[in-house]
């Protein structure tokens, strides 16, 4: 077989190959930024379940885990999205994300949302030490800014 | 052998003549709702409770704008199986519902036919609003004409043959067109509510209860999760056995959009928080009371 027959034989063979690994490939290069992002996240999930739970009565209220809870709120934040939310690293390339490409293709938008997190943040942290009453709506406007960015840019569960 | 032809031609004219007649839009009766003096405050709350605005809003509504959600010019697109589906205007135009009476609003929600006397396509869930009373159609009514107006023309589907014949509807509807209450016997005056708000109103099924070929929500498995219409992943379940949320939490999550742990809701569930947010508390627990009561 010559190199050209060599390659046109095996070319498919190549091309299946690269298909079929494509998604695995970008999985690895992808995976310290999508792992930090998604602690990132479930930072955030822990303080506002501090934050909810006495919200909702279901814990005492504790002003110094409070004001920690909103402090590790504004710190989260304060990262900077674009080193975490690496372009490419969508749920289209990889198995079981749920990050859509809008947030490159319309990052302003998804910039912006961002920082509406960090504003209600902002809110809580000057309301948390302050009682509980103050919780409920300060969560409620960070849960608000929640929703308008996964409406936007997160895809559903698979 | 001619005269076999002869019959199978006359059961198939037989056949089809009585497919005419049973696919026939069949309104209300007329003056069915000449005795209700609708109350728009009341309606305001049927509005928010039915989903509306979340569909029938423009895609390009600031919703920043005290009124962005309210201008109801339609456009925003539903991907499905069938076709993409365009939400039409439902504004006080002549563009849209402006020129209609509330006995149109009445056919339209509990019949699913239009005054021009068609089949709407169930991508609006007449199914579920079949389930509402006179009462609530009335007070929709004195609500919803009091909403701005807007003279965007309303796009037609993108629906392909044979979806796009809407008289098929007709044959559709007997077998899914059914307001009977799927929670048959509600135990207390919670729960009765919240079947209002979630069969009804709230037409929660229509995305959380999976359908069969046809189109039509399986009723056996009521509220078990659906595969997404729109495309990837799945809607997922609400019923006790798959949800295992307590009362106190699917209120809690339908006011702040948080669930148990502190995830958010995402996609068009969203749009529906945005919603039973606005609702009162007792409305929230009623949905939850519902919702665990499903066994």
């Amino acid at each position: 077989m010559t190199f050209a027959k060599t390659t046109a034989f095996f070319a498919p063979v190549l091309v299946a190959l690269t298909l079929t690994t494509a998604p695995a490939v970008a999985q690895d290069a992808f995976a310290g930024p999508v792992k930090a992002r998604q602690g990132q996240f479930q930072i955030m999930a822990i303080n506002l379940g501090l934050l909810g739970n006495m919200a909702k009565g279901e814990a005492p209220y504790d002003a110094e885990i409070a004001q920690n809870a909103a402090d590790s709120l504004v710190g989260l934040s304060m990262i900077y999205p674009g080193h975490l939310f690496v372009e490419g690293s969508d749920m289209d390339a990889l198995e079981g994300n749920r990050a859509k490409p809008t947030i490159w293709t319309d990052n302003a938008d998804f910039l912006a949302k961002w920082e509406a997190f960090g504003e209600g943040a902002l809110v809580m942290q000057a309301a948390a030490g302050n009682g509980v009453e103050a919780l409920g709506p300060a969560l409620g406007a960070i849960g608000g800014t929640c929703g308008d960015c996964h409406k936007a840019h997160r895809g559903p569960e698979s | 052998m001619r005269r076999f032809i002869r019959f199978c031609l006359f059961l198939a004219v037989l056949v089809a003549a009585g497919a005419w007649l049973l696919s026939r839009p069949a309104g209300l009766a007329e003056g069915r709702f000449d005795n209700l003096t609708g109350d728009a405050v009341a309606g305001e709350q049927v509005f928010i409770a039915s989903g509306c605005a979340s569909c029938h809003m423009s895609p390009g509504a600031d919703e920043a704008e005290a009124d962005g959600k309210l201008v109801l010019a339609g456009g925003m697109r539903f991907p499905s199986p069938y076709g993409t589906f365009l939400a039409p205007n439902i504004s006080m135009s002549s563009a849209g519902i402006g020129d209609w009476t509330v006995q149109d609003l009445g056919n339209a929600l509990l019949r699913g036919v239009s005054p021009e006397g068609q089949h709407y396509y169930p991508a609006f869930p007449y199914t579920s609003y079949a389930r509402m009373t006179d009462r609530q159609v009335a007070d929709l009514w004195a609500y919803m004409t009091t909403l701005p107006v807007d003279d965007t023309a309303s796009l037609p589907h993108d629906i392909g043959f044979p979806f796009n014949i809407r008289r098929s509807l007709g044959l559709w509807k007997p077998l899914y067109l059914r307001p009977q209450w799927v929670l048959a016997n509600a135990p207390d005056a919670q729960v009765d509510r919240g079947r209002m708000l979630v069969e009804a109103l709230g037409h929660c099924a229509e995305c959380h209860t999976p359908r069969d070929q046809l189109g039509g929500l399986q009723r056996d498995a009521w509220m078990t999760g659906a595969p997404n219409p729109a495309g990837r992943g799945r809607i997922p379940g609400i019923d006790p056995a798959t949800l295992g949320w307590s009362v106190a939490e699917i209120a809690y999550y339908l006011e702040t959009g948080f669930t148990p742990e502190f995830d958010t809701a995402g996609g068009h569930m969203v749009s529906v928080i945005e919603n039973t947010a606005q609702l009162p508390e007792s409305d929230r627990q009623a949905i939850a009371a519902y919702l665990v009561a499903l066994r």
